[in-house]
């Protein structure tokens, strides 16, 4: 079993609309299972119509909780929380759990011991069925922190359905923080989607030197290549001075747009988009040794 | 005055605004721009210049091996797997460590003490005589860039007129950077993608009591579901940016479409009239 | 890297239940259970992985059950990179087993010298 994120640096590249046409492509010949880890804007599921399976809560860390009536209102907890957690209201001292990061140490020096962690809901997971396969996705409770601790555990749940199978498709966060690092440890590849303009190049080159530390082979793809061949031809020199394999360039095509309003993947009309996708993918397909 | 922009989809032009609201309005008033997307910052693309760096730190523990008995009692704290007790030595893990501090409080013989290590920085420039550009950039590797946040936000803060561009998405960082501010811009596109994830933020939004406005960029004109539910949410739509090759061209390449095409800087000094007086409104 | 067994106090097996004839559990630091053998007495006796559902650094948690229990041989599936350098810091060799058979078939392959080590 093969595992390929498809992730950006910058967000708006196309991840979504390039990871729904390559699970469209491979699903044709391939057993696969997706997962959307773009978390806190999970848009996988509106071009696929999934039927969800089952409902799992996810709780992200416990969260400190103060017992008003054990609570002796020194202020130690409010002294020693680093996260800005715990708010004093008239002497009673309580935690916003929203910010709380669930370190322990208020528990540690409340003299009166009326600190206890709770859990608390952060989000839920849905395992769905898809025409193309399953597919694992997310929502985070608006407000609530930890979208890293959910990313690793939709990947976790779609690595278990998936380990008899041949793919694992994951549709990465942008950035390169707490998510990204969640979504790309212990893939087998990463697709990096890329666009060609200033943000575009500059988010490209931060995100390489992350991926860089993960020892994950790193395949490129330029999205509306043909919008700007001057910086499409730096992206490309980039790649080539970093040992990028460059999967390939997508044109600007208005298919792309028609696809995703009429939500179904690219891949099911031919268009100049279309069949670069389908170029990209038999390049990552054949260097990923798939079968 | 303390304006943030944000959107839950990536791409929709948040700093695109921010940069071209920032310019418009610094050829009226001093104004500061500050890039809270500190993952991937993109504003000093729009405003090269000379800068002058502030350090951004965090607080990770140092082992004293002498004092260290490997007692084992900070690895059985630390809830997030940042410290290995082996038979002859410590082994920390910093890009796991979240420096809450606890390992420093809980070793009985004071043999953890905290070191600052670097996190990230404050880029500061003078792009314009009224504009001051603010940069947070989190270091590669690390994978909270919340102080960074709090740090440009704090260097801003006593500035009059505040304009803050946020990361994408509707999490911790989102949350940090809109908190506190008097007024959101959601920049969204007339899209299934763009429409999901604008009713995402603004319900993220709405629970951190800042009120809202829209932008919609990339509009071709048929937006019927976004003018809809901004309608029912009571979130006036102040600016279209249509999708023009012109347009998209100007600002891949770094440009201001304010500074370079006819017209746009009177629609940006407009938007940023309405946006403020959304304030007024509210109060 | 030799496939012969070093001189060794305890094995350790990630496992999917109690004892030697549970199941092999391949990853490492969100394993259910850790099952370790003496390798001198044969003596078996499973501890709960209560790490295994946590957020981050599940797989240094893993390592450090691994010191505390004194194992210097695990066997397991696959190791991610922290648990790695862990483990690796500590002198704990590592052999894969992916046959998904149970503890007890993971050991007897380790003692034919079968299993690569990959740490």
């Amino acid at each position: 079993m093969k595992r390929l994120a498809v992730v950006s640096g910058k967000g708006g590249t196309g991840k979504t609309t390039v990871t729904a046409a390559i699970a469209d492509l491979a699903h044709r010949d391939l057993d696969l299972v997706m997962a959307d880890c773009d978390v806190d804007a999970a848009n996988l599921e509106l071009l696929f119509s999934p039927n969800v399976q089952e409902t799992i809560p996810y709780y992200g860390m416990k969260c400190a909780q103060i017992d008003p009536d054990i609570c002796i209102s020194c202020g130690a907890c409010a002294e020693h929380c680093r996260f800005g957690a715990i708010l004093e209201e008239k002497a009673i001292y309580r935690v916003e759990q929203a910010d709380c990061e669930g370190c322990g140490v208020c528990e540690h020096v409340c003299p009166a011991g009326a600190v206890t962690f709770v859990e608390r809901k952060h989000g839920e997971i849905y395992r769905s069925t898809t025409e193309l396969g399953p597919l694992f996705h997310a929502r985070l409770i608006p407000g609530s922190g930890t979208s890293g601790l959910l990313v690793t555990e939709v990947k976790e749940r779609a690595l278990e359905a998936a380990a008899d199978r041949d793919l694992l498709l994951i549709d990465g966060p942008p950035g390169i923080g707490c998510p990204l690092i969640a979504t790309v440890t212990g893939c087998d590849a990463v697709l990096i989607v890329t666009e060609p303009s200033m943000s575009g190049r500059s988010d490209l080159e931060r995100l390489v030197r992350v991926c860089e530390g993960f020892r994950v082979r790193m395949f490129l793809a330029v999205n509306r290549s043909d919008l700007e061949e001057r910086i499409t031809a730096e992206i490309l020199a980039f790649c080539a001075e970093k040992g990028i394999t460059v999967a390939g360039l997508i044109p600007f095509d208005d298919a792309v747009q028609r696809a995703v309003c009429s939500h179904r993947p690219l891949t099911r009309t031919p268009s100049p988009a279309s069949d670069a996708v389908a170029a990209i993918w038999a390049v990552i397909r054949d260097e990923m040794g798939l079968p | 005055m303390q304006i943030v922009i944000a959107s839950g989809k990536g791409g929709t032009g948040k700093s695109t605004v921010a940069a071209n609201l920032a310019w418009s309005r610094a050829q009226a008033a001093p104004v500061t721009l500050v890039d809270c997307d500190v993952e991937e910052p993109n504003l000093h693309l729009f405003f090269p210049g000379g800068h002058t760096d502030t350090p951004v730190t965090r607080l990770v523990p140092a082992f004293d091996s002498e004092r260290c008995t490997r007692c084992g009692d900070c690895g059985r704290f630390c809830r997030f797997g940042a410290i290995a007790v082996l038979k002859d030595r410590v082994l920390f893990f910093p890009e796991i460590c979240h420096s809450c501090g606890g390992c420093a409080l809980v070793c009985p013989n004071a043999a953890i003490t905290e070191r600052p290590i670097s996190l990230g920085r404050i880029e500061e420039r003078h792009p314009l005589p009224d504009l001051r550009l603010i940069s947070g950039v989190m270091n590669e590797g690390e994978a909270v860039g919340i102080p960074v946040i709090q740090a440009a936000k704090e260097a801003a803060a006593g500035d009059a007129t505040v304009i803050l561009d946020s990361s994408p998405g509707t999490a911790c960082p989102v949350i940090e950077t809109v908190k506190g501010s008097d007024v959101c811009v959601l920049v969204t596109e007339a899209t299934p993608f763009g429409l999901h994830d604008l009713k995402l933020a603004a319900e993220v939004v709405s629970s951190l009591g800042v009120p809202a406005c829209v932008v919609i960029n990339r509009s071709c004109g048929d937006e019927d579901e976004t003018e809809a539910f901004c309608r029912e949410q009571g979130l006036p739509v102040f600016l279209r940016i249509p999708f023009s090759r012109e347009i998209a061209a100007v600002q891949n390449r770094g440009g201001l479409i304010s500074r370079d095409l006819p017209g746009w800087q009177t629609a940006f000094a407009g938007l940023y009239e309405q946006v403020v007086s959304r304030v007024e409104v509210q109060r | 890297m030799s496939n012969n067994p070093v001189d060794i106090m305890k094995i350790c097996v990630t496992a999917k239940g109690s004892g030697i004839d549970a199941q092999v559990e391949e990853r490492f630091g969100r394993a259910p259970y850790f099952v370790f053998i003496d390798e001198e007495s044969g003596d078996a006796q499973t501890v709960q992985n209560a790490g295994a559902g946590g957020a981050g650094g599940v797989g240094i948690k893993s390592a450090q059950t691994m010191v505390d229990n004194d194992a210097k041989v695990v066997i397991t599936g696959q190791v991610g990179g922290n648990a790695n350098s862990a483990l690796s810091a500590a002198g704990i060799a590592v052999y894969e087993y992916r046959a998904g058979g149970s503890v007890k078939d993971a050991v007897a392959a380790y003692r034919a010298g079968t299993l690569a080590r990959i740490l």
